[in-house]
């Protein structure tokens, strides 16, 4: 590979993007003239997903994660910031403008057992998008699609599944054909938002591996989880988020085994780890995550924080990189683990080589 | 070694499907928990976890029928039903359910539902109940003044905790805990296993936790029991499960669980486990396992102990059966 090959031009850029949910006050609450409140889902988050990689956003409920994902793909109105795919500002698109573009970006959801429609056979479910994005050929054709569908799915032979119900199928069927339902329309980017959470341990490395085989064929994946290890065995790149934000960012191997964020650090510590000898000290945080109506000022994540100092309470940090950092495109947001108080911000183009590591 | 404090002998449960079929959801387990022991049951769903521990909380619904013996204290509390039963329920084995945060009544304040069992039991009543409330509180990690608020007033973590104070209400001696961390945040699910370890610790309780998270079990217990299709596929000491697993379920198993710093490859497990209302022939696991030799598919294998307190049902250990297949 050349000094400076030209990193692919990555699929889906985001940057500072905000999205708010107003707390409805209810008809009481109006004419009472209660205070608006606003829930800070989204504070500001940057990131992208180039081609043949898979970003995972990790955190737990209420971090903004699944909002950052609907936010993406339009799904939810937001309030600032740009949203580019493949170079062009979808952000502005009206619905009617994005419609091409869904093709291009499909999503997967947490749950089989509800995405499916209980009456619509695989095949039915994994041709509704064909016919609803007006690509439906002949029936022959369509056939051949579902089933090639199918087939990058795993759920091989076709002909034992395309004529039944998601009742005759296991969860982990189910997901596979939520899949094939997205693949049939050969998207680049996939969306999954906690792709297995609802799947037996069993299944979940089938589902996962299966992502990660459209991710070597070039399929940007954005995964949301709040399982930690299936982010460190998956994904490429981790970002952390916490309140809104994102917290740290790096190749999955650096931010799982050279944390730099204190809540990053935190997290690690308290997954629990498989094997019984390798007990390690958790480090608990007291309390729970605050709620988003009320953020914290400065840092948000400085109340919780062990190591915070008096000036986290005023001084909101930006993602840069730590002083710990072993790559250059490891970033936290943090200024007591930040390098220096001067230390320069970086901005979502101060990436190098995001080449997944070799296999 | 002292005497074990639960004792469960070749349990069977079978629920009553439409149509005169059966499920045979608990096939014949037999394990023992010794005092302050934290023993793991672990398994994908459907597996018979939950209703093993059901079983022994003679909380089955009247579709279910149940054969074995449950020994609490040397006392078998199955030998009459309920009448046996009731007596030991909550004041000597009590049981955290799955979901039971959301289980809360949201109109009655959360010490006088934790106050509830006492009442009932006899254990406490009035102002001595209210004492203990904010006492078991405390225990879990709540302040005792949070004794008058209502379950909407508690985060998710909070009711947690107010739901094992509940389980403790008439000090009992082992706690059935099924999956209490399921639905939690990382950072929560941390914290109440840390409460549970020291209430084990500090009250002397002994505790089965039920959960389909090999890690956590991993992390908690001091033994596990693995079970699949209604039987315990393997138990023993956690660290001898994990190093040197006589069950392949068991070690597919640990495959197929990621772990954090773990390189490598996670593999999942082919296929699905076997429907428990027709007749099983065979090892229950053979279909996907990737040891089978011949007598996989055609008898079911015998419960060996491999070596002292550390038991699997495969063949693989049965020296009889290799010897007479090679």
């Amino acid at each position: 590979m050349s000094a400076h090959a030209e990193a692919p031009a990555p699929l889906l850029e985001v940057e500072r993007v905000v999205t708010r949910y107003p707390v409805p006050r209810g008809i009481v609450g109006t004419m009472a003239r209660r205070p608006k409140l606003t829930v800070h889902a989204v504070e500001g988050v940057t990131f992208s997903v180039g081609p043949g990689e898979m970003l995972a956003l990790v955190g737990e409920s209420g971090c903004g994660k699944t909002s950052t994902a609907q936010t993406v793909v339009r799904m939810v109105d937001y309030q600032g910031g740009s949203i580019r795919f493949r170079g062009r500002e979808i952000g502005k698109l009206s619905q009617r403008e994005l419609r091409p573009l869904r093709r291009e970006i499909q999503m997967i959801y947490q749950d089989p057992y509800e995405s499916l429609d209980p009456r619509f056979t695989v095949r039915d479910a994994v041709e509704e998008p064909l016919l609803v994005h007006r690509l439906a050929g002949s029936r022959a054709e369509r056939d051949a699609q579902v089933r090639e569908a199918l087939v990058r799915a795993g759920l091989t032979p076709p002909d034992l599944y395309i004529d039944r119900y998601p009742h005759e199928l296991s969860g982990g069927q189910r997901q596979r054909v939520a899949i094939a339902a997205s693949l049939v329309l050969k998207p680049q980017l996939l969306v999954a938002d906690e792709p297995v959470s609802m799947l037996d341990v069993s299944v979940r490395a089938g589902i996962l591996s299966l992502l990660d085989g459209l991710r070597k064929d070039g399929m940007g994946i954005l995964m949301i989880t709040h399982d930690l290890s299936t982010a460190a065995h998956f994904a490429d790149r981790i970002a952390v988020m916490y309140l809104g934000r994102i917290m740290e960012e790096g190749p999955a191997r650096d931010v799982v085994r050279n944390p730099q964020h204190p809540y990053t650090r935190a997290l690690i510590s308290v997954v629990p780890k498989r094997d019984p000898r390798e007990q390690t000290v958790p480090q608990i945080l007291t309390g729970e995550t605050p709620n988003p109506v009320h953020v914290p000022s400065g840092c948000r994540f400085h109340p919780r924080c062990p190591i915070a100092e008096s000036r986290c309470a005023s001084i909101d940090p930006s993602l840069q990189p730590p002083a710990g950092a072993e790559v250059p495109d490891h970033r936290a947001a943090c200024i007591v683990t930040a390098p220096g108080p001067d230390a320069a911000e970086v901005g979502p183009d101060g990436r190098g080589d995001t080449a997944a590591p070799a296999a | 070694m002292s005497e074990p404090v639960l004792r469960v002998e070749d349990l069977h449960v079978w629920f009553d499907l439409s149509g005169g079929r059966e499920l045979h959801a608990v096939q014949g387990v037999t394990f023992e928990l010794r005092p302050g022991e934290r023993m793991g049951l672990v398994g994908e769903s459907g597996c018979g976890k939950t209703t093993t521990i059901l079983a022994i909380m003679g909380l089955l619904p009247g579709s279910a029928s149940v054969a074995g013996k449950v020994f609490f204290d040397g006392v078998n509390i199955l030998e009459k039903g309920e009448e046996t039963v009731s007596p030991h329920r909550w004041s000597d084995i009590s049981m955290v359910f799955q979901g039971a945060m959301n289980a809360f009544n949201p109109v009655k304040t959360v010490g006088s539902q934790i106050a509830e069992p006492m009442e009932l039991h006899g254990t406490a009543t009035g102002k001595a109940a209210r004492a203990q409330v904010r006492e078991l509180l405390e225990l879990v990690g709540i302040s005792g003044s949070r004794a008058d608020r209502y379950p909407h007033e508690f985060s998710g973590g909070m009711r947690q905790r107010a739901a094992i104070a509940l389980s403790l209400a008439c000090e009992p001696k082992v706690l059935l805990a099924d999956e209490p961390t399921t639905a939690l945040d990382v950072m929560v699910q941390a914290q109440i296993l840390e409460l549970l370890v020291r209430l084990t610790r500090d009250l002397g309780l002994s505790m089965i936790l039920v959960t389909h998270d090999l890690p956590v079990v991993a992390q908690v217990c001091d033994r596990a029991a693995v079970m699949y299709a209604g039987e315990i596929a393997e138990m023993g000491e956690m660290a001898t499960i994990y190093h040197d697993a006589r069950h392949p379920y068991t070690r597919m198993l640990f495959s197929a669980t990621p772990d954090l710093l773990g390189a490598e490859d996670v593999k999942s497990i082919p296929g699905a486990p076997p429907r428990l209302d027709r007749e099983l022939v065979g090892c229950p696991f053979a279909p996907r396992c990737d040891s089978t030799f011949a007598p996989c598919t055609v008898t079911h294998p015998r419960r060996l102990e491999v070596d002292p307190g550390h038991e699997a049902i495969c063949h693989l250990n049965d020296r009889v059966v290799v010897e007479e297949t090679a």
